[in-house]
């Protein structure tokens, strides 16, 4: 890569005790790519995600962003946890807002307003007061997500946005995503354990392996933008499916 | 499910079911009473006792006014130690060992040895008795408030830090909200204590209250009437345990009306 990535990984690792969860790893992402990382579960995504957004210290190796080192970054990135974590006392808006009253240092009433305007594009205009218990699990994420864009930053890391959501909703949601993420074209690392919506959201992917995870593979999605559901029955994206899952296998020891 | 219609769903059934139960239990008492060889003295029917306190109602009511103000006082100051106090644990874990087991030692000291006590130490004045209120009622708070604490999502905080967001913007958004449901449940169990608490220590030594009325009306064996202000202090605990349920009602919806939903 002749251009400074956006995000570079060098000689990566993290051990938690005498656990290694991740093995020694080099990584990058380009400004404004859609990068995905497909792995088993346990095998230590979130723990990369905790890393880049600053919860976690790396045992060994190096973080650059555009250049210059993770800590002397600022925080680049909005985090969007596997969890939810709407906080169930604030309403919509709020909790859209919570991205613009701590990431943006605003004042409750002004992230209010700032929300407001951000919720047409996430459909939930008509929701905008009701309560997190209220809502589906489909119209959460949408929440989660408005407010991880609230936030302002450069980078989004999505930790399994729709792994919890049922066929429909995801694949609804993933299409939705899609387009939200054309208009502006942030830079994206995306936690998944779905090969298609790999395929579907990704201008390139990682395997890992099971845990202490390695990149096993890597793949280009040779699939034109606006990305739309039929691209996924085309001879390219099957054969790309079926290559992540061999990969996925060997990354897990099991024999296909 | 909407937000109008999550509130107050049969209230009916809320307030029906209870006034049949204590409808019952009244009746049995006034059949028992009135049937049974036991004496007035004894134990006078409930409608007895309704008379008497109602003819010596402005005695009653002169005596439950300073009773309800120890109560209030007591209980207020209660809850701004517990939120101090709560606080204070809660940033500080060193804090929390050292000072939870002084906590928990002050519940283990019974209330007929302190309330005598503080007459002693403080006299027949106003402060024994709010002491003994506050002291009573302080515990559950403080411990549903650190529950509460403790009960803020992880990925919550996590988030916020990730967001740029220091202790105290931490402490203010999630982990003090998270808090509010225990913080009511303590409050809920501090409040059906006060009453007792501020009787006691009337009992110990006192001008006016509640507990002086109980205790005179007992040196001259008028049981009717130390039942009637048996009844009229069960009646404030429940009043006053209905305001809190009300007030944690109006305070966090959101808890309230997700557990109904939920049910
Ligand atoms: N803070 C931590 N302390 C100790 N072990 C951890 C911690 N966070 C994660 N782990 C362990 O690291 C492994 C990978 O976790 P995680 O990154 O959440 O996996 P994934 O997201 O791929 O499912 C798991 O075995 C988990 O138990
Ligand atoms: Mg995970």
């Amino acid at each position: 890569m002749t251009k400074i990535p956006a995000i570079s990984l060098r000689r990566l690792s993290k051990s938690f005790g005498d656990l290694d969860v991740l093995g020694v790893m080099d990584l990058d992402v380009g400004r404004g790519e859609f990068v995905s990382i497909l792995g088993p579960s346990g095998c230590g995504k979130s723990t990369l995600l905790s890393i880049l957004s600053g919860i976690e210290e790396a045992t060994t190796g190096e973080i650059t962003i555009h250049g210059a080192p993770l800590n002397q970054s600022g925080q680049p990135f909005a985090w969007m946890p596997q969890n939810d974590a709407l906080l169930p006392w604030r309403t919509v808006v709020d909790n859209v807002g919570l991205g613009y009253q701590v990431a943006g240092r605003l004042s409750k009433r002004a992230a209010r307003d700032q929300a407001r305007l951000l919720l047409p594009a996430f459909g939930l205009e008509e929701f905008s007061r009701a309560l997190p218990y209220q809502l589906s699990g489909g119209m959460r994420q949408r929440v989660a997500l408005a407010r991880t864009i609230a936030q302002g930053r450069d980078m989004l890391l999505l930790d399994e946005p729709f792994g919890a959501l049922d066929a429909i909703t995801r694949t609804e949601l993933q299409l939705w995503l899609e387009q939200i993420w054309g208009v502006d074209r942030p830079t994206v690392i995306l936690i998944t354990h779905d090969v298609r919506e790999a395929v579907l959201l990704s201008d390139r992917i990682y395997v890992f392996s099971d845990r202490p995870a390695q990149i096993v593979a890597e793949f280009e999605v040779p699939l034109d933008r606006p990305r739309t559901i039929e691209m996924l029955a085309g001879a390219q994206a099957t054969q790309l499916e079926l290559d992540l899952l061999r990969a996925l296998h060997v990354g897990s020891g099991d024999t296909p | 499910m909407t937000i109008a219609e999550g509130g107050f769903r049969q209230p009916l059934n809320r307030v029906v079911a209870p006034l049949l139960m204590i409808g019952v239990f009244v009746g049995a008492w006034e059949i028992y009473a009135r049937n049974s060889s036991i004496g007035d003295t004894v134990l006078p029917p409930f409608s007895r006792v309704a008379q008497a306190g109602w003819a010596d109602r402005q005695s009653l009511v002169a005596n439950t006014l300073p009773t309800l103000r120890e109560v209030l006082v007591g209980f207020v100051i209660s809850v701004i130690f517990a939120f101090l106090i709560s606080i204070l644990l809660d940033v500080s874990p060193r804090a929390n060992r050292a000072v939870m087991p002084l906590l928990i030692g002050s519940q283990t000291i019974p209330l007929v040895v302190l309330a005598p006590l503080f007459v002693i130490w403080f006299g027949f004045g106003f402060f024994p008795k709010i002491l003994l209120v506050t002291l009573v009622t302080f515990f559950p708070i403080v411990v549903g408030l650190i529950d509460g604490y403790a009960s803020s999502e992880r990925d919550s905080v996590t988030l916020l830090r990730t967001m740029g967001a220091g202790t105290l913007t931490v402490f203010g958004l999630v982990r003090l909200p998270s808090a509010m449901p225990g913080f009511f449940t303590g409050l809920r169990i501090g409040i059906t204590y006060a009453v007792v608490a501020a009787i006691f220590a009337e009992y110990a030594g006192a001008v006016n209250g509640l507990g002086v009325y109980i205790q005179g009306a007992s040196g001259s064996f008028r049981t009717d009437l130390v039942l009637a202000g048996v009844l009229v202090a069960a009646t404030l605990t429940l009043v006053l345990y209905a305001l809190t349920v009300l007030v944690q009602r109006l305070a966090i919806p959101w808890y309230t009306q997700s557990r109904e939903v939920s049910q």
